[in-house]
């Protein structure tokens, strides 16, 4: 039977690779939770098993219940009637199978009846659910509504509302955009108010909210009237009960059984989650930073799937009496699909340990605290994992939801006419990806959040160190390449720095958070074929691409190629 | 009220996957080339057991009989819900047809205790006899009713379901204890859960467990079988001796059923006639069929 884990080998070899050894501990407490718990592991390998059998579970759920459904999702979609929201049946169906199988809650706590996994083993499992059908996992991803009550809400509101994520009674929905508030999320004008004895109630107006009929909606909404930035305002969690009312739903491009909703508080009964005022800042930036790491999964399992798709069809479709797959233009797109999938799946796991570890260092340190104990070793851990994963995650977040519209682009492409015929799925998939680079913050934004890591060089150390490793034979070549392309950034850095223009260092940002990654992710494939000969092509291609790739943004940046945007009311008109 | 089924469960060879040779001289299944896995329709027998467990409370239990490695498909029971799995193994009971079978099983259901139902799936789907349920049922001296599509209602002595048969379904009620094998379309089996999977991965019948003291004078079986009892991870291992069963109904003593022959049938067209689409060329048709004996 076909199993989107034990039978896709690079998830598999990312699998084997990943070293939580540091992540679990911290996570297990030391294994004490076994006491309690029948299903808890009683050490790293134990948990490492556990992972790997759960998520074999979730590649058969996957491959075979939820992938044959995506097609009718797609043509049915959610629908909306007299004012209440229904999912396409196949997303039901779905959704009651996964938390029969235990799965919607995979990243909460025990005691909530949650699994505590890591959040990388979590993200394996989106990865999995967006490649079987891309508008489940904006069911399935809102876990991370569950996880955000279980950081920040008090032990009541945690025991009010996390047995019902975990069981799959509730489904969540994180209402933050507003007509007038979409990126820029400090104009969020939904108001919060309290009666006289003390209880919130919310009203305004919520748009473009994935699952907005969900049973539990965390809400971003000003307490602070007369304020206008994202000091004013606070998070909130209530029912969807009757007081808010779905004014419609969109008819979107793509992702049909993922309901997007307009909706409307009427005075609706709320908790304040966490401290006033702390909403944007601190609580939806840690819902958001998690929500864009789950985008990335998604744009992951979309383009693996729409690879397999041409790859297949590559193989069947025959042409000039041979099938097209031996056509040298043909393999060659294959090879640059399968090349980018690979490097995306690796930057995609470092950067989810990277927050993993980021956020066992914040629990660490607040509980060392708590407890008034040293905590200056593991604060120096958490500064650092914070300063990389603030750059990672907008990062990967951009390039991988990028690379998926390229790759369901190309997949099409390989299908010829067929391809743009509804009878075969990488129509959809070109349509599913279309959104990923557009929500939870489009490429533009990400590019903004990833720009200071790209210009204060956050990686500085770890390059040098990686430029003084050793390699294997022909890879010593690649690692002249990574060096040169690392000379082309410190040159375009001082060229920028220098200039000091910051509309022409906002342009050229995407050129320099760019050449960055690419640094990033080619010694990251490196360090791979060092150890692994099958990654050897892989590093070979990527890195030579890179290389070409970096020379056009360094040109473009040293030829003040975007000078001509200070005279744009000249050519455009 | 609480009802407690036992349900009979069988791993198989992956027919549908099959390459190879798989087939040996003799004309038996070579195992060790075939994928091994669980029976479908028994695991939709459990699920109902399950969902009978579900409303009316109660237990559920699993059973099979077959070589060591069996146990892989009593953890997957485990898997699902079953609150315990019975492994009844023994050399002796290899080569067993399904009179032999069926005495085993029998006898080991008699050992449990009490239970008001025993569920199988109607065959499995390498001897694709089924007959295990049913000589099971006149063993054990119950009810049976075969082709079970739904059941349809359950109270403390009866069971109402339907049950297929050619042309249509017919419904039938029996008292309890009764046993039922399911069709495949009578329920879709629950998923694996997470949390048991994790629980009970590590579950081990005692052939398991004496793999882990060869080579190991530290470990005694006894005491392995005491921690694993306590940690609720044993999975229970029943021999001949344990049954006390007679020898000569056990295995290829107790099995009158051989294999007369094997042959490989290589399926091809052969000369073809063309028949006029009208009246007389169909009723040749239908003659032509009842001489070849496909119809009629």
């Amino acid at each position: 039977m076909a199993n989107y884990f034990l039978e896709n080998h690079d998830l598999l070899y990312q699998f084997e690779k990943l070293d939580l050894k540091e992540i679990v501990d911290l996570t297990e407490e030391n294994y004490k939770q076994a006491d309690k718990f029948d299903y808890a592991p009683i050490n790293y390998e134990d948990a490492k098993e556990n992972y790997k059998k759960i998520l074999e579970i979730v590649g058969d759920i996957a491959a075979n219940y939820i992938q044959p459904r995506s097609s009718s999702i797609d043509e049915e979609g959610a629908e909306f009637k007299d004012g209440k929201v229904t999912y396409a049946k196949g997303t039901r169906e779905a959704l009651d199978l996964l938390s029969k199988a235990e799965l919607m809650g995979m990243i909460l706590p025990r005691e909530y009846g949650g699994l505590n996994f890591p959040t990388t083993i979590y993200m394996m499992a989106v990865e999995m659910i967006s490649r079987a059908d891309a508008s489940l996992m904006n069911l399935f991803g809102l876990q991370d509504i569950g996880k955000t009550i279980a950081q920040f809400a008090d032990d009541n509101q945690k025991e009010e509302f996390l047995p019902g994520f975990s069981t799959g009674k509730y489904t969540g929905a994180m209402a933050l955009t507003e007509p007038d508030a979409g990126s820029d999320l400090q104009a969020v004008k939904l108001s919060a108010y309290q009666d006289e004895k003390g209880k919130w109630f919310l009203r305004g107006v919520k748009r473009f909210i994935t699952n907005g009929n969900g049973e539990v909606l965390l809400v971003l909404a000003r307490t602070e009237p007369g304020t206008k930035d994202a000091r004013g305002l606070s998070m909130f969690v209530c029912y969807g009960d009757e007081t808010i009312k779905v004014r419609r739903i969109e008819h979107k491009l793509g992702i049909h059984g993922s309901p997007t909703c307009e909706l409307q508080f009427n005075d609706t009964p709320a908790q304040l989650v966490g401290q006033r005022r702390f909403g944007l800042l601190k609580y939806v930036i840690y819902l958001m930073n998690r929500a864009r790491v789950g985008i990335g999964a998604q744009s992951l399992g979309i383009s693996q799937q729409a690879y397999e798709e041409a790859l297949r069809y590559a193989k069947a479709r025959e042409q000039f009496g041979k099938p097209i797959y031996y056509l040298p233009v043909i393999s060659n797109m294959l090879i640059d699909m399968k090349v980018a999938l690979e490097a995306n799946r690796s930057l995609f796991y470092s950067t989810s340990v990277w927050l993993d570890k980021k956020e066992k260092y914040e629990e660490r340190v607040d509980l060392l605290k708590a407890l008034k104990k040293p905590f200056a070793e593991e604060n120096e851990k958490l500064k650092e994992a914070t300063k990389i994963v603030t750059f990672l995650t907008p990062l990967t977040k951009y390039l991988l939801s990028e690379s998926a519209n390229k790759i369901t682009y190309d997949a099409l492409q390989i299908h010829g006419g067929t391809g743009y015929m509804k009878e075969f799925a990488v129509e959809r998939l070109s349509r599913d990806a279309r959104i990923t680079n557009i929500y939870e913050g489009t490429s533009q934004m990400q590019i903004v959040a990833a720009a200071g890591g790209a210009i204060n060089d956050v990686f500085a150390e770890y390059f040098d160190l990686q430029e003084k490793k050793e390699y294997k034979g022909s890879l010593e070549k690649l690692l002249d390449s990574l060096k040169e392309i690392r000379e082309l950034y410190k040159d375009c850095i001082k060229y920028v720095k220098d200039k000091k223009d910051t509309s022409f260092q906002d342009v050229a940002a995407k050129d320099l958070v760019e050449i960055y990654a690419y640094i990033y992710i080619g010694f990251l494939l490196l360090n791979e074929a060092n150890v692994d000969q099958k990654k050897v092509f892989t590093a070979r291609r990527y890195i030579l691409d890179s290389l070409a790739k970096a020379r056009k943004n360094y040109e473009s940046i040293k030829n003040e190629l975007y000078s001509d945007v200070l005279h744009a009311d000249s050519i455009l008109i | 009220m609480g009802l407690h089924s036992i349900v009979m469960v069988k791993q198989v060879p992956d027919t549908a996957n099959i390459s190879g040779q798989v087939m040996k001289e003799d004309g038996t299944v070579n195992r060790a080339k075939l994928p091994a896995i669980f029976n479908h329709e028994d695991r939709v027998a459990l699920e109902l057991a399950l969902q009978i467990k579900d409303s009316y409370g109660g237990s559920v239990s699993v059973i099979t009989m077959g070589p060591p490695r069996a146990s892989d498909v009593l953890r997957e029971c485990l898997f699902m819900g079953a609150d315990e799995a019975i492994l009844i193994s023994d050399r002796k009971f290899a080569g067993a047809d399904t009179l032999a079978t069926s005495y085993v099983l029998s006898e080991a259901i008699k050992k449990i205790g009490k239970y008001d139902f025993v569920f199988a799936g109607r065959q499995a789907i390498d001897g694709d006899t089924a007959q295990v349920g049913p000589q099971t049922a006149e063993k054990l001296n119950i009810p049976q009713i075969t082709y079970v599509e739904e059941v349809l209602e359950v109270s403390n002595s009866k069971v109402k379901v339907k049950r297929k048969i050619d042309g249509g379904f017919e419904i039938l009620e029996a008292t309890l204890p009764v046993l039922l094998t399911v069709l495949k379309d009578a329920a879709f089996p629950r998923p694996y859960k997470a949390k048991r999977i994790m629980a009970y991965k590590n579950a081990k019948t005692l052939m398991e467990l004496e793999k882990l003291t060869e080579g190991n004078s530290l470990l005694y079986i006894d005491q392995l079988k005491d921690e694993y009892q306590t940690k609720k991870l044993y999975i229970q291992t029943l021999t001949m001796d344990d049954l006390k069963l007679d020898e000569e109904r056990c295995g290829v003593h107790g099995s009158p059923t051989k294999v007369h022959k094997i042959e490989s049938v290589v399926l091809a067209g052969g000369n073809h006639e063309m028949i006029e689409p009208n009246k007389n060329g169909v009723s040749y048709l239908i003659d032509k069929l009842m001489e070849d004996h496909i119809l009629g």
